[in-house]
């Protein structure tokens, strides 16, 4: 859904700066390639990774091990599941529902939430190819405990 | 060529592990490959006009502005540009990192780009909307609350653990990535 305005807004704002000057547009387009090229090696390793995760950890398997009784044992599970799978969030969501559905708790999905949109294991080697090693990594490990007060305060918050 | 084969090794390697997975358990490697399918899919979609966006960003939007709104004495104001664009962006967390190498070109203070990064990894605008609809409005206004101040803390505490120089450096190296 976002990304038609997204298209919408890169058509618009290509032609006019076509119009505005040519050699500029070219030089955007050019860096705008180099850019995404750069990355792309670490983008298709990344992706069949994720893809063999998603494969092994199906919602099933998932519900079955953070379950409401599972306390903070399961909270850290989820999170950990969080931290290692990647996935888009318009299917993450979802994913939750059927999650919760089955069983599985509200602090639980909270922690696996929050881990899965602050914490990437497989997206690290990107991370570091940007941010280096010491920033990644702590960035991951602050947003893995973050994920753990959010647990906390969604499991008061909602009952 | 051999410049090439050698950076797209390690996914080379991974591809061919994966086919020799597939011929031991035939469901799970073929699930796995459609899965992967799927993801190239959603990247295809939402890549290029971030990154069409990002080289116009860099021609056309000198230095000194960017500095003026994000840069080093943008106070507050900078701290909001930096939830707003976080927030309001779409796609993958791998997607921001670009984004962030282009701010460090044109100078935007590295704890602003680490509040950046934070938006764009969980208070997206049209992912609440999905949360919303998924979790039900009390699980997501409670998470969007507590991560605001969340991932302002976590910049916080990055920015003053990572030295000058380390800065430095990667504000370096963001000018030969892009």
């Amino acid at each position: 859904m976002d990304s038609y305005i997204f298209y919408s807004l890169a058509t618009i704002l290509l032609i006019f700066s076509f119009f505005k000057d040519k050699k500029k547009t070219k030089k955007a387009l050019k860096k705008a390639w180099k850019a995404f090229e750069n990355i792309l090696p670490e983008f298709l390793v990344v992706i069949l990774l994720v893809g063999l995760l998603l494969a092994i950890l199906n919602p099933q398997t998932i519900s079955k091990i953070i379950g409401s009784e599972s306390g903070w044992f399961g909270v850290l599970l989820a999170a950990i599941i969080g931290s290692i799978t990647m996935i888009p969030g318009f299917v993450a969501f979802p994913t939750a529902a059927i999650l919760l559905q089955n069983g599985a708790g509200h602090m639980q999905i909270a922690a696996f939430v929050s881990t899965l949109m602050m914490v990437g294991i497989v997206t690290l080697p990107v991370e570091i190819k940007y941010f280096g090693k010491k920033i990644s990594i702590l960035r991951n490990i602050l947003a893995f405990f973050f994920s753990f007060i959010v647990a906390l305060i969604i499991g008061m918050v909602v009952i | 060529m051999k410049k090439s084969i050698k950076r797209y090794r390690m996914f080379l390697i991974t591809l061919f592990l994966i086919a020799l997975l597939t011929l031991f358990n035939r469901k799970l490697g073929l699930t796995a490959l459609s899965i992967t399918g799927n993801s190239i899919k959603e990247m295809l979609l939402v890549i290029p006009p971030i990154f069409i966006l990002l080289g116009l960003l860099d021609v056309w939007v000198p230095r000194e502005t960017m500095i003026k709104y994000m840069g080093e004495n943008s106070g507050l104001k900078g701290v909001l540009l930096a939830i707003f664009i976080g927030s309001a962006a779409a796609g993958p967390l791998y997607g921001a990192f670009p984004v962030a190498a282009v701010f460090m070109k044109k100078g935007v203070k590295f704890m602003n780009i680490l509040i950046f990064l934070g938006a764009w990894s969980t208070t997206k605008i049209p992912m609440f909307l999905f949360e919303m609809a998924a979790l039900g409005r009390t699980f997501a206004i409670a998470r969007l609350l507590i991560d605001i101040p969340g991932i302002i803390i976590i910049a916080f505490i990055l920015s003053k653990l990572v030295y000058k120089n380390e800065v430095e450096e990667l504000y370096e190296n963001a000018k030969t990535i892009n």
